[in-house]
């Protein structure tokens, strides 16, 4: 649809602030999330979890739970059939079926403090509570490694004796490495020695929790006849189904799930936990089970993103332009493969147009939860490090740290290291801004530090339907298929309100559960204003073109002579003929004598998604006697292609920016020597909270994307990348040590004020 | 084991349920009267989503047990709205966007009325304080303030 890009038009509804229209019910209550569902009849189900980080099951017996009065259903691995080995892709959106059944409950080994090792259903919680205790599990605890490093080592217990590293030619012995992903462009040592400065500097990253407040919550309801209803808390319950009928042996037709509400994802919503489970009991109990997890097993059981080892060496020559980066990544997958290794080698230098790179990178299993996407997955650890570093050689060279941005900028025509050459994009036009932003220009008092950074992501095109029907009273439904995690379906009624040229409130959005549309993948990958926003225009343009089609019989004229205009079908021109123009609810009014109803549909695989380029700017204050860091200034730059719902745009901006905060500050996984998370709750795995933060400043650059009828690029994910290096900068430039580790929790902030004042001192 | 017959009132309303001894009353709210505009996020008292007023006190509610209600008023989200009249909290967080997935929603607009209800005129750091009981995953807090800021001078008038 490039053709019509409706850029230079006035709009009367895309680009303002609209009320969201599933606003009310959440500010009423009344909103339904995964575990807000009630069944006659329904069970409650808890799940069985390994305190083990690593252990042989021998037996389990389940007699005595089964005994108890009230317990209806229990299930243990052998319930679920075994599954062969897939194909590539692997990464967190993409799972092995062999590695997805064994991640939802344990078959041979337990793997992870807090795997899955049983389930049951009862009639109350506290039965399934009870049940529990009742289960005797005989391990035989094994060696565990939870670092990622020293799971690389000859020695290190091995979790999957038949996994041989890809991408190492001859391997015999079997290893945590699944694989060595390798990238290059151009001549790296080449471009080294052309070098005038030449840094290197290792940094380390923790495993952080997306955090989504809502833990995750379904019901399974299957039925004597086969058929299977699941509700659920979900980032793509299309995807879910598909993988739900693989895991149990089901047709997929049988199986629809509908997606509740979700209370937040940012990736970690895409794999399944407790859904197959819940089947699985409901069809033994024959009753509805509801699963929903504690915060404690969302913690344990349940994403995280990866934690990092990542070694970077940049050359650059004496006025700041990059001639050789050369990286090498070490990602933990958790207990099965799939970090997201792929997705920072595509992005981690693209925001910038460099001759040589070179990137080796690791993915590496441990005794720790399988990884699952966080914004932008995979990225934010190389961005840390590749920022890290221009930041050091902007100030070795006495550049300012926007000019050597400036210098290196990716611009229209830039191939990145995945060779993917770019269309029009606004880096350079975000730099400019940065450094006529009045944050930039503001002056800093002692112990305060400035950091800048800036990031990319390349965003997911995919699969996605829409159905609009136009009702005989002029109102529409708009039917779409992504859960609505931040307010997309306030986009996509205002692209539809846009097109039909009717008021934002006459259209209903509505997200369709698997059996009522077509396929639509994840919401995920920034993609859901993208690719369904393409098909929401495309459905509501074929609805259009019914209604001109319509009004053109009516008139006794070719349709081609029929225009549609602000609600209305109109003649083209003057030369048509006098007619009255028809109204949308003129028009659906005649269907019973003109055909039947109208109604628009689209079935897409979008591509041409553009990426998005950020750059976060952070003021800072660290008082060199506590450690604590405290935010005084936070501005968010990126190139947002058009902001569809700019409230919604700004909150992307300003809520990524903060997930990154408390990255970069505050949030890690910390494990006991067996191989325990031991900060498995709210208190001891500090998020940010109101009083850490001031308000987030947000600039968005519309370079539009030419691929969307309106320019959209998608926002989500680009602003997780920039915060923790921009961070550290501000860190640095405040205390004036380096910093290559996070968190930059208080006491590692101390620790090393303190080392720094003995190494003068000597 | 008997379980605890409770007579309370809830929005105004009286009810009765029955739960057990150990049975917070998040779960009897939910699970027993089945309202389930007030959420789980934690179960520990952390993250605020269960926020309710217990004879005007603001409190987590997975932090108190089903018993401890007999005799109580409890006020949850469903009763912020008069009938369709929106709190001008509810109004300002809709105008204010200062929601994303919304989960958190009821919680932050049951302490933000305690808030106002105290201090009518709040500073900007006053607010944030008092939410810092209140997790938000979503917005990075600023909407949400904007808009508790905004209903504070809408209410002084």
């Amino acid at each position: 649809m490039p053709d019509d890009i409706k850029l230079d038009k006035e709009l009367k509804v895309v680009g303002h602030r609209n009320v969201r229209p599933d606003g009310m019910d959440k500010v009423t209550g009344r909103a339904k999330y995964g575990a807000d569902l009630i069944l006659p009849g329904m069970l409650y189900g808890r799940v069985l979890r390994s305190p083990h980080a690593h252990a042989k099951i021998k037996s389990i017996d389940t007699s005595a739970a089964e005994a108890l009065p009230g317990v209806k259903a229990v299930v243990t691995g052998k319930d679920f059939p075994d599954q062969p080995k897939s194909k590539p892709p692997y990464g967190p959106m993409i799972q092995d079926a062999w590695d997805a059944t064994r991640n939802i409950i344990a078959r041979e080994k337990v793997f992870y403090d807090g795997h899955c090792v049983a389930a049951v259903a009862a009639t109350s919680d506290s039965i399934a509570k009870q049940a529990l205790k009742l289960i005797k599990v005989d391990y035989q605890i094994l060696p565990h490694v939870i670092d990622p490093i020293e799971a690389m080592q000859p020695d290190a217990p091995i979790l999957h004796e038949d996994q041989f590293t890809l991408g190492v030619e001859g391997a015999t012995k079997p290893s945590n490495v699944f694989r060595i992903m390798k990238a290059a462009k151009g001549d790296v040592d080449k471009g080294f020695a052309e070098a005038d400065l030449i840094i290197e500097r290792d940094f380390k990253t923790k495993a952080v929790h997306q955090g989504y407040i809502e833990p995750h919550a379904c019901v399974g309801n299957a039925s004597e006849d086969g058929n299977v209803e699941v509700w659920t808390s979900t980032q793509g319950h299309f995807v879910s189904r598909n993988q739900l009928a693989n895991l149990l042996g089901l047709p997929v037709g049988k199986i629809r799930l509908t997606s509740s509400e979700i209370g937040g994802g940012f990736g970690g919503k895409i794999p399944m936990y407790g859904e197959p489970l819940a089947v699985r009991l409901s069809q033994k109990a024959n009753r509805p089970v509801k699963i929903v997890m504690t915060r404690d097993e969302t913690f344990r059981s349940t994403g995280p993103t990866s934690g990092s080892h990542v070694w970077m060496k940049i050359g650059v020559k004496n006025d700041g332009r990059i001639v050789a980066a050369d990286a090498k990544l070490y990602y933990e997958a958790g207990a099965f493969k799939g970090a997201g290794i792929a997705a920072a080698i595509g992005c981690m230098f693209s925001e910038y147009d460099l001759e040589n790179i070179r990137i080796e990178g690791y993915d590496i299993v441990s005794n720790r939860p399988k990884v699952a996407a966080y914004r932008a997955p995979g990225v934010p650890m190389a961005a840390f490090a590749v920022e890290g570093v221009i930041n050091q050689i902007a100030k070795k060279l006495k550049i300012d740290p926007v000019d050597i941005r400036l210098k290196n900028a990716a611009k229209q025509g830039t191939v990145n290291v995945s060779g993917i050459k770019y269309g029009p994009i606004g880096f350079i036009e975000l730099l400019e801004k940065v450094k006529a932003h009045p944050h930039y220009n503001t002056k800093l008092e002692k112990n305060q530090g400035r950091g800048f950074a800036a990031g990319y992501w390349m965003h997911a095109g995919g699969m996605s339907c829409a159905s609009v029907n136009i009702q005989d009273d002029g109102t529409v439904t708009l039917i779409e298929g992504n859960p609505d995690i931040g307010g997309s379906r306030a986009s996509m009624a205002a692209m539809a309100a846009e097109e039909l040229g009717i008021p934002f409130e006459k259209v209903r959005p509505i997200i369709a559960d698997t059996s009522s549309l077509g396929f639509t993948f994840l919401t995920a990958g920034s993609r859901t204003t993208y690719a369904t926003g393409m098909a929401v225009v495309e459905a509501t343009r074929h609805a259009i073109k019914i209604c001109c089609e319509r009004a053109a019989a009516v008139w006794g004229v070719t349709p081609e002579q029929v225009k549609w205009e602000d609600g209305h079908a109109k003649p083209a021109s003057a030369n048509v003929g006098d007619f009255a123009p028809l109204s949308l609810s003129e028009l659906a009014k005649k269907a019973p004598m003109m055909g039947g109803p109208i109604a628009g549909h689209s079935e897409i695989n979008a591509t041409g998604q553009g990426p998005a380029i950020g750059g976060h700017l952070v003021d800072v204050e660290v008082d060199p006697e506590t450690g604590f860091v405290k935010l005084l200034r936070f501005t968010v730059f990126q190139d947002v292609g058009r902001a569809i719902s700019p409230d919604y745009v700004e909150g992307q901006l300003q809520g990524g920016a903060i997930q990154g905060l408390g990255w970069a500050l505050n949030e890690e996984y910390i494990y006991n020597d067996k191989g325990q998370l031991v900060n498995a709750g709210f208190l001891d795995y500090r998020m940010p909270v109101a009083s850490d933060v001031p308000m987030i400043g947000t600039v968005l650059i519309e370079e539009p994307n030419p691929n969307h009828p309106y320019g959209v690029r998608g926002v989500g994910e680009t602003p997780i990348v920039p915060p923790q290096a921009a961070v550290a900068n501000a860190v640095e430039n405040a205390i004036g040590i380096q910093m290559s580790e996070l968190p930059m929790s208080p006491p590692k902030i101390l620790r090393a004020i303190a080392a720094d004042r003995l190494k003068a001192a000597e | 084991m008997s379980r605890h017959h409770i007579s309370t009132t809830i929005n105004g309303d009286s009810a009765e349920f029955l739960c057990d001894t150990d049975e917070s009353l998040l779960d009897c709210i939910r699970n027993e009267l089945h309202m389930t505009g007030t959420k789980e996020g934690c179960g520990t008292g952390d993250c605020g989503a269960c926020s309710v007023l217990l004879d005007g006190r603001l409190v987590c509610s997975c932090l108190v047990l089903g018993v401890e209600a007999a005799g109580k008023k409890i006020d949850t989200i469903e009763g912020m709205a008069q009938g369709d009249k929106l709190h001008p909290l509810q109004r300002n967080f809709l105008e204010h966007a200062a929601l994303q997935c919304g989960i958190c929603t009821p919680g932050f607009l049951i302490a933000a009325r305690a808030l106002l209800e105290k201090n009518p005129n709040p500073t900007e750091t006053e607010v944030r304080f008092w939410l810092a009981g209140n997790l938000c995953r979503c917005t990075g807090y600023d909407k949400i303030v904007r808009a508790v800021m905004a209903t504070a001078a809408e209410l002084r008038g």
